[in-house]
């Protein structure tokens, strides 16, 4: 609560600096349009013609939020100009790669934890690919898989891109998190005379909670990403990414921005449901901070 | 023929380095590399022996021996697009990005205030899918790479800036008020003491934040580009399904960022060689 205060501070900083940019940006249409209709404006009406053109350079803050309430409560959900119809399309093929991706994540870090070979062979991989630009290969993957002959549908093509960036952070958060147990623990376990399964269900696992927690947050960011930008070639009708180059090809600035926010705020929350997700889990296993 | 001979070399492979890592020389630096660069050779040619084995049409999966084909065959082309992409449009931006979020954490370092309003903030920012403003930094600023490196100044500007910012918080009370007994100015106190203390936390931002130019340079050329540039041959190699140009960019990327890292690390590794994580390797 301590830190509400400079926050609102710095967001206001920002809606402020963004309706002077408005103004700035703008101006040069204002007086065009005015010239060339032959009138003098003063600075007074340049200023109000800026906050409401209809395809302005940068789009004031209230037409976006009325963008957006347009496209949220404007329209019925199944119309192609809702934004909760082209967020859910979104929503789905994130949340399908997202699954996809953290379960074979865990299951290859189980494999890293209790195989040496394994451990030594696909770990070095795993890190170096995070420092690959893997969305590069977005557009390939959706037009290979999605046209003849194996006509997937996008749903899935998009699922398969959101997984694969979901894979790596989970990977190695998971590895970390399963070998976080100390020697003193493990011996202990060992004293119990402690199978290995015994072992990992009881002791490596709960303990890796908590990097597991960190690194679905970085993965989910990381797949509505993904799946936005496996949106974009051309073909793909529906989705925030879709919209969003709809927009740029027609010049409707406001839309972008509009879907813009929409993919902001989907991301946030999935990360704060991730969060709170993590608190209670923690909070009932006894790991609370 | 093909595809057993390739399972084949993948188990035999698979149980040498599973009998390697048993062995006591897996502690070795050798081997340490060795294992993964024969896990790696492995896949290649798995890949390899699937594609012709099962032969399967080059406009799914090219093999890896015409991928090389076509590296070799297009260097020029892929000269010309690395430059544009990765020199002009990822490397500019991500030297301005990354200067002016250092030079921004020093400045709001002085105003708690303002620290506790902006790192929340920049923590929201830098979790948000930013590369969504390509289309509209594109529309400002042109077709050419100046917009791409616009895009990569977006996007590397709040990873850098929120670890800059925890960086500077890093130097214990102890340290400080050393530095004040031996009444250093503020400048002297920065310096000498806390920008060193932060450089582990300022490379750790600086190394997340090469990927993220490269993709958002070659992302950014899905939006409109010259006809040159690593986006704008993958968006067009694949409207064509000549897809082993498309894997050529990719290889190109791959290496390209792995070098950036790789780069960056290397600086690192001379900047903070006091630093704990640095001493234990040697």
């Amino acid at each position: 609560m301590r830190s509400l205060l400079p926050i609102l501070t710095v967001v206001a900083a920002i809606v402020a600096l963004w309706y002077g940019a408005t103004v700035w940006l703008n101006s040069q249409w204002s007086y065009d349009q005015a010239a060339r209709a032959g009138v003098e404006i003063s600075f007074s009406e340049m200023v109000a013609d800026t906050m409401a053109q209809e395809r302005p350079v940068l789009p004031a803050p209230h037409q976006v939020a009325e963008g957006l309430w347009q496209g949220v409560a404007g329209q019925k959900i199944t119309s192609k100009r809702s934004l909760v119809y082209h967020g859910w399309i979104t929503f789905s093929a994130t949340m399908l790669g997202f699954a996809i991706g953290t379960g074979l994540g865990v299951l290859l870090a189980v494999g890293i934890v209790h195989d040496r070979a394994m451990d030594m062979s696909v770990m070095p991989w795993a890190i170096a690919s995070q420092t690959v630009p893997i969305l590069a290969i977005a557009p390939m993957v959706i037009v290979v898989l999605g046209g003849p002959p194996l006509n997937v549908p996008p749903l899935f093509s998009k699922a398969v891109i959101a997984a694969y960036l979901t894979f790596f952070p989970v990977v190695v958060g998971m590895v970390k998190g399963l070998r976080s147990p100390d020697g003193m623990q493990m011996d202990l376990l060992k004293t119990y005379n402690a199978s290995n399964r015994q072992t990992f269900w009881k002791l490596r696992l709960p303990a890796s909670m908590p990097y597991l927690f960190a690194s679905l947050k970085v993965a989910v960011a990381a797949a509505v990403v993904g799946t936005i930008v496996a949106e974009l070639p051309s073909g793909a009708v529906a989705g925030l990414g879709a919209r969003l180059l709809q927009g740029s090809y027609y010049g409707q600035t406001v839309q972008i921005w509009a879907a813009l926010f929409a993919a902001a705020t989907l991301a946030a929350g999935l990360v704060v449901i991730i969060g709170v997700v993590e608190r209670v889990t923690l909070a009932r296993m006894g790991m609370a901070r | 023929m093909w595809f057993w001979g390739a399972i084949l070399f993948w188990l035999a492979a698979w149980g040498f380095n599973a009998w390697l890592a048993r062995q006591p020389v897996a502690k070795t630096r050798a081997v340490r590399l060795f294992v993964p660069a024969l896990f790696g050779v492995t896949l290649l040619i798995l890949w390899e022996g699937v594609v012709r084995g099962l032969n399967v049409p080059g406009v799914i999966l090219p093999a890896p021996s015409v991928i090389w084909g076509t590296i070799k065959a297009s260097v020029p082309v892929l000269w010309i697009d690395f430059v544009q992409t990765i020199l002009k449009g990822a490397l500019s931006g991500y030297a301005i990005g990354c200067g002016a979020a250092v030079l921004t954490a020093i400045l709001i370092d002085r105003s708690p205030f303002l620290q506790r309003g902006l790192l929340p903030v920049g923590n929201f920012v830098a979790a948000l899918p930013i590369v969504g403003i390509a289309p509209i930094l594109v529309m400002w600023f042109g077709f050419d790479w100046q917009s791409k490196a616009a895009v990569v100044v977006v996007m590397v500007f709040f990873p850098v800036l929120v670890n800059t910012v925890a960086g500077l918080a890093a130097t214990e009370r102890m340290q400080r008020d050393l530095m004040a007994t031996y009444s250093a100015s503020y400048g002297q106190t920065l310096m000498k003491l806390r920008l060193p203390a932060a450089m582990p936390f300022i490379f750790n931002g600086l190394k997340i934040a090469t990927t993220l130019a490269l993709i958002g340079a070659i992302v950014a050329e899905f939006f409109g580009s010259p006809t040159r540039g690593m986006g704008f041959r993958i968006s067009t190699a694949v409207g064509q399904l000549a897809l082993d140009m498309v894997w050529a960019e990719i290889a190109v990327a791959a290496l390209a960022g792995s070098a950036f890292y790789g780069l960056v690390a290397g600086i690192e590794k001379s900047v903070t060689f006091w630093h704990p994580s640095q001493r234990g390797r040697r």
